[in-house]
């Protein structure tokens, strides 16, 4: 098992991968983010305020699009066409940078993916050139046909966007695993430490997360929780855990060896 | 296209044009090219995107296109987002 993480050619250290949403401001952003030891942050892209004063501060200056990854999702596309013009907005944007993240929501309510309109606009993005890493459901067959398209990471909800709600469905997410051969990422659901780990026990090859440090009571701190539970599910995952038994009869103390049982308690 | 209302009103009245920039009217008694209309909307320096009329403008054609009656424009930046 590689220790590499490679994403469309490029390889990462840090397997956790963070939303830069919902943060009090861009001082906490890029504390939790650094904190996080992320490389590949995820932004959204959005309408502009005119008239705005043009000494406001920006995301690209809080987290250099240098020091970076940039991840620039469709978050609120319901559509594939919405999609992919806010792809090539976000292409022309970032000079060209063709990483992308790709979600096309089903319902307001559930944020739930809508995997017609993500297999059309998956298949759009592959032809114009982009590198597509997409959000899905945790089903394996549609995973496999996300990889036919082109794209170059499947990343399936553990749960619902924001719900915290943790890993409900491992089974399905080790089936997504055993589907495709590009990384696979659990993007959406992960509420604390133990989720992340989880994910990575496993064999996800990242974690995508935004909620579950943005909206912690100390995110820096939760920043830093989740970036040693990825670390340790990982190395859990490639140390290959004990198989599960209900119980064993055989304790980790030599069995023989012992002291005398005292004579009043024998029986 | 509408060549006649063009037409028209280059010939009787000043040509007054009117865009839809992120959803909102702006009249502009002239067509401009991107980045004039950029800097009107003092947005110049700014790091953008332009589409137009669902097109993407790359940042070296903003000051070869003009914007004309009717155009719709997205302007967007990054934001904070998961």
């Amino acid at each position: 098992m590689s220790e590499a993480f490679v994403i469309a050619g490029k390889a990462y250290t840090s397997r956790l991968l963070i939303g830069t949403g919902k943060y009090r401001d861009f001082a906490q952003t890029r504390a939790a983010v650094e904190a996080s030891g992320a490389e590949i942050v995820t932004v959204a892209i959005r309408r502009t305020n005119i008239g705005q004063s043009a000494g406001e501060p920006s995301l690209l200056e809080a987290l250099p699009p240098s020091k970076y990854t940039y991840l620039p999702n469709t978050a609120g596309c319901y559509s594939a066409e919405d999609a992919v013009r806010t792809l090539r907005l976000a292409r022309e944007l970032l000079d060209g940078h063709d990483l992308v993240k790709l979600e096309v929501l089903g319902d307001p309510h559930t944020l739930y993916p809508n995997m017609p309109e993500t297999l059309a606009a998956a298949k759009q993005l592959v032809r114009e050139g982009f590198k597509v890493m997409v959000y899905c459901s945790d089903d394996p067959i549609q995973a496999k046909m996300l990889q036919d398209l082109g794209c170059v990471a499947i990343m399936p909800l553990a749960s619902l966007i924001g719900s915290g709600m943790g890993i409900l469905n491992p089974w399905n997410v080790q089936l997504v695993i055993d589907a495709v051969d590009l990384p696979v990422i659990v993007d959406a659901g992960v509420g604390t430490a133990s989720d992340a780990a989880i994910a990575m026990e496993l064999g996800c090859d990242g974690v995508l997360m935004n909620t579950a440090v943005a909206a912690a009571k100390d995110p820096v701190r939760m920043a830093r929780a989740m970036k040693q539970a990825v670390e340790a599910g990982r190395e859990a995952y490639l140390a290959g855990r004990m198989p599960k038994k209900l119980y064993s009869a055989a304790p980790s103390s030599p069995v023989e060896g012992k002291i005398a049982p005292s004579r009043s308690k024998a029986a | 296209m509408n060549y006649t209302r063009g037409l028209n009103a280059s010939v009787s009245f000043p040509l007054m044009i009117q865009v839809i920039v992120n959803g909102s009217a702006h009249r502009l008694e002239r067509p401009l090219d991107v980045a004039a209309l950029i800097a009107r909307l003092e947005l110049s320096g700014k790091r953008i995107a332009v589409e137009r009329n669902g097109e993407i403008v790359p940042k070296s054609a903003h000051g070869s296109t003009l914007v004309a009656d009717g155009d719709r424009l997205e302007v967007v930046v990054a934001v904070g987002g998961g």
